[in-house]
């Protein structure tokens, strides 16, 4: 029975609590084991499984006394290291703030916290949020737990995606019901494409960043990483809420996320982007793509072709936004007040050597990037033109969904890869990104939910895109995406 | 007061500009809820925020926007109803994000205009570029310890109002009168308190020099943070002396960053241009636009006090007062508050506006100039002061002895009335007294009384000050010099 914990979703789990089927500590344990016994995929950087039994206890004493606080009370969650968490270690993956332990709660986490979610322990990234593929974390690769059975990959470890890759890794190898993830250019929906699970995005601005170690900050938004849809409108609903702290967080109620599930698609309109194409795009991504709108039609959803002219330039107008913004957001890692100090003989040397040190390769790449198109002489040419052609992407789908409901696309153009595979290659590896970054641009919300198989074996997702602030007709339709596709997250590892 | 300065090939004058940096009054800081109170012990207000921990954001303070709505209305300034933070990106170990909050392009205030009251009554009116908001720094402490610095980051994202002034101040002088303008109208408007001692106002202060008759603008060096009016005349007096002196050994200015020396009255190369930042400015993506309404800026406008302009001009038409006492009197709200209150207001009241503005300009600044107080100190209240032009109005005491009085007040604090009865000092305006001692005068002095009988009527001056000595200074001067005249020529 306990073992058998770990399969459970959000939704059954809540169920099972309040019907006293288990406890909330049983809940725990199973998970707290799990993550034990799964330490070959490096999916957390930090374990906290005292701290999530004693959230536990907290939770059952609690419902015993009829006090239960809702959806997420006792549930086990895996929180992503780009979340602050007061008293325990969090390091964006980085060298630079290796040891750091920050004296205050981010604003989602602390809603998780209050909701009665229990953490067990901060999952691995890539270092800084910056990447597709959890290979640029300080603190080792994640592996996915998923293997090709067939082709050049076939029984390689291969990556979790990125930048999210701790969290996708740990709710596909059923180490937590939900994780938090975050989401800059695609960071929380490649990664559940590349693993088989739910990985959504909500609206910028629906979510607090407060507490949120920055990467971009006009981009980075939180989002649930769950292995249903439903668990991830629970989730997200102890997640949102307006927070006065954050300047761009928008002061909405929030809305039952759950309201929409179950009631089909009959009416709605599914955009097909006819841009959403990539050189060298795997024939089977494409066939998913079509078996999706084919499912979404057989549902009662009408499929409109709509065009998305800009779309091509969103890759390197995210390449330009992002690094920009994170050139300047990471600019307090100095080495002066906390995180890495390596002293040199002058400030300006220690700030060298501790950057040069603190930060990898990826980050030192974007930070320069950034900082060029900052530049004196250079601003003009690309900031402010990559502002204009952003203006343009949210404009496209503005006028998109003047005549649809929801957006229908590959959420990747491949599935997971393996570890060393393109690494090599930087620009390779950002084009990861190209299905996901436009809606991103655009602040849209957007959620990957898994939609079948490439021929290797490996799980594929397909990305759904909605109107702001309209999470709800987003979940309803990824409901009904979920439901035609039947897929089945396999159970990895010898238990079970 | 054309400010010239004569060289070897010709005379050059001196073209100034000032970017003021005016800490905004408010409780907290412009993007956190830290306290602003000077004087805390080091890193004691600091927040998360301020110390640009990971994860943490900006929040404009409110009431720091309206603080500088109403300075940009107080210098007459076009108010921007969309204006937008930026980030200034530089390293330096007492800023604490590595970036600065500020406005760049999209500032609050525009264009205005501050008028100057020049010491001859006339007035200059200078252009005001812009105000904008930004947040302070740290303060870094390099001589406390012979190997390390120490930060204090308290106040590191206190809020501060940059007033940039076009480049046309002429003078040391100007500049001076300038910045007590600014100063005064911050004051009036509660937006500053002006105290350059604490570090709530000081000065970038933009220099360069041209021969005299020319209309170029030749190359400038920026004085770096001045922080009184003294040293702002100075460094600009030892810069642009350099300049001049640059310029005609055959050498360049260069554009340059410079400290002022005030220990050797000297300016000293900060940071020359090749290692100017590239602020690499851009919107701060933390934060939104801020969008202000009309309305919201009309309801400010509309809880504008009096300011020193308008004060000087109703002095001058409702009081008589001359340009320049007028102009004396606004500086401070508290002096015109004062002066108002010594003249007295309303129907009852009616005391001579011009006697009022010489007591308090020349014998209670005097005063309080002695005592280094300021007008809020004041011994003698502004009541008293009127109370004692009142005694003089009704001929209680004459102007000796009111002077006499006012010391005793300046000392005691005592209603006149009190002093004056305490020590016997009423006029006497009794004829037969005063008669009585000017017989006494007389039968004693027959040597003057022969001179004057002579024809040197001079000495009837002579004759007063004796009478007045033998009344102890009390009798009534008009009367003296009457019955004394009428006397002397029987």
């Amino acid at each position: 029975m306990t073992s058998n914990l770990t399969h459970l979703t959000i939704a059954e789990a809540r169920d099972g609590l309040t019907a006293g089927d288990f406890s909330a500590v049983e809940l725990t344990t199973a998970h707290n084991t799990a993550v034990e016994q799964a330490r070959d995929l490096n999916a957390f950087i930090v374990e906290t499984p005292e701290l999530a039994l004693d959230g536990a206890k907290a939770s059952d004493t609690r419902r015993a006394a009829g006090d239960a606080r809702g959806a997420m009370d006792g549930i086990p969650i895996a929180m992503k290291d780009l979340f602050c968490t007061e008293g325990v270690q969090t390091t964006a993956g980085s060298h630079m703030l290796e040891g750091f332990v920050p004296e205050y709660e981010s604003f989602v986490s602390r809603k998780l916290k209050e909701a009665g979610a229990v953490t067990v322990g901060k999952t691995n990234m890539d270092e800084y949020a910056m990447g597709s593929a959890t290979l640029s974390s300080y603190y080792g690769n994640t592996i996915n737990p998923w293997k090709a059975t067939s082709g050049d990959n076939a029984g390689k470890d291969l990556v979790p995606g990125g930048s999210s890759g701790g969290s996708s890794s740990a709710i596909a190898a059923r180490l937590a019901l939900g994780a938090t993830g975050t989401d800059t250019g695609g960071s929380i929906r490649q990664p559940a494409s590349f693993t088989g699970i739910v990985g959504m995005k909500p609206t910028y601005g629906r979510c607090s960043r407060w507490g949120i170690v920055a990467f971009a900050s006009s981009l980075d938004q939180a989002g649930p990483m769950t292995r249903t849809v439903r668990d991830g409108a629970i989730m997200l609903g102890s997640m949102a809420g307006h927070d006065p702290m954050d300047s761009t967080s928008t002061p909405m109620d929030v809305p039952d996320f759950e309201s929409g599930l179950g009631k089909g698609v009959k009416g709605l309109r599914v955009g097909i982007p006819k841009e959403y194409t990539a050189d060298g795009m795997p024939e089977e991504i494409t066939t998913l793509w079509q078996q999706g709108a084919d499912w979404l039609k057989d549902a009662g959803a009408e499929i409109v072709e709509v065009s998305l002219p800009h779309s091509k330039y969103a890759l390197p107008t995210y390449y330009i936004v992002a690094p920009a913004e994170a050139s300047s957001n990471l600019a307090r890692y100095d080495g002066v007040r906390y995180g890495l100090r390596v002293e040199g003989d002058s400030l300006d040397d220690m700030y060298m050597n501790t950057r040069a040190e603190g930060f990898g390769e990826e980050v030192q790449r974007r930070v320069l990037i950034g900082t060029y198109v900052l530049s004196a002489g250079y601003y003009d040419a690309y900031y402010v033109k990559a502002q204009k052609v952003r203006s343009r992407i949210a404009g496209d789908f503005t006028a998109a969904f003047e005549d649809v409901d929801v957006l229908l696309a590959p959420t990747a153009p491949s599935p997971a890869f393996a570890i060393g595979q393109t690494f090599d290659d930087p620009v390779a590896m950002y084009l990861n990104d190209v299905f996901t970054v436009p809606a991103s641009l655009a602040g849209l919300p957007a959620i990957s939910v898994p939609a079948g198989m490439s021929n290797d074996g490996l799980p594929l997702g397909l990305q759904l895109i909605s109107r702001a602030f309209d999470e709800v007709t987003l979940f309803q339709v990824a409901d009904a995406l979920e439901q035609a596709a039947g897929f089945e997250l396999p159970i990895f590892g010898g238990e079970g | 007061m054309s400010y010239i300065i004569q060289g070897e090939t010709g005379d050059w004058e001196v073209v100034i500009g000032l970017e003021v940096h005016a800490q905004i009054t408010s409780n907290s800081k412009l993007f956190s809820g830290s306290s602003t109170e000077f004087g805390a012990e080091p890193n004691t207000q600091v927040s998360m925020v301020d110390a640009a921990m990971p994860g943490m954001l900006p929040v404009l303070n409110e009431y720091c926007v309206e603080q500088a709505v109403k300075t940009g209305l107080g210098l007459k300034a076009q108010i921007n109803l969309h204006s937008v933070f930026a980030r200034k990106n530089y390293f330096y170990a007492d800023l604490p994000q590595s970036y600065q909050i500020s406005q760049f392009e999209f500032p609050t205030v525009g264009k205005g205009t501050v008028v100057l009251d020049m010491p001859d009554g006339t007035t200059r009116d200078i252009g005001i570029e812009r105000l904008h908001m930004e947040q302070d720094a740290g303060k870094s402490m390099h001589d406390q310890d012979p190997k390390r610095s120490f930060i204090d980051l308290n106040r590191s994202g206190v809020a501060l109002m940059e007033i940039v002034s076009d480049p046309d101040l002429r003078s040391p002088e100007e500049a001076g009168i300038y910045v007590r303008k600014i100063r005064s109208i911050v004051r009036y408007l509660g937006t500053c308190d002006g105290n350059m001692e604490q570090g709530s106002m000081r000065a970038d202060v933009n220099v360069s020099v041209r021969k005299v008759g020319s209309d170029e603008l030749n190359t400038r060096c920026e004085i770096k943070n001045v922080n009184s009016v003294r040293f702002i005349m100075q460094a600009i007096e030892a810069e642009s002396q350099r300049q001049v002196e640059v310029w005609e050994n055959g050498g360049e200015v260069v554009q340059e960053t410079r400290l002022f020396d005030p220990a050797n009255s000297e300016t000293r190369t900060m940071r020359s241009k090749e290692f100017a930042h590239d602020y690499r400015y851009f919107p701060d993506p933390d934060l939104l636009p801020l969008n202000l309404t009309q309305a919201y800026v009309d309801a400010i406008a509309a809880t504008l006090p009096e300011l020193p302009d308008e004060k000087k001009e109703r002095y001058m038409s409702e009081f008589g007062l001359s340009a320049y006492d007028a102009g004396v009197l606004v500086v401070e709200r508290e002096t015109g508050a004062y002066y108002e209150t010594v003249v007295g207001q309303g129907d009852n009241k009616n005391r001579d506006a011009k006697l009022a503005a010489n007591w308090v300009i020349t014998n209670l600044f005097g005063a309080l100039n002695a005592k280094s107080l300021s007008i809020e100190e004041s011994p003698v209240s502004a009541d008293q002061l009127g109370q004692l032009l009142d005694l003089m109005a009704d001929d209680t005491i004459n102007g000796r002895i009111a002077k006499d009085v006012f010391e005793d007040m300046v000392e005691t604090s005592k209603n006149p009335a009190d002093i004056v009865e305490d020590k016997g000092l009423k006029q006497v305006t009794d004829t037969g007294a005063i008669e009585a001692a000017i017989d006494d005068v007389i039968a004693n002095n027959p040597g003057q009384v022969a001179e004057f009988k002579g024809g040197n009527e001079k000495i009837a001056g002579w004759f007063v000050g004796q009478v007045m000595k033998a009344t102890q200074g009390k009798a009534n001067p008009g009367m003296v010099n009457k019955l004394l005249k009428d006397k002397l020529s029987s």
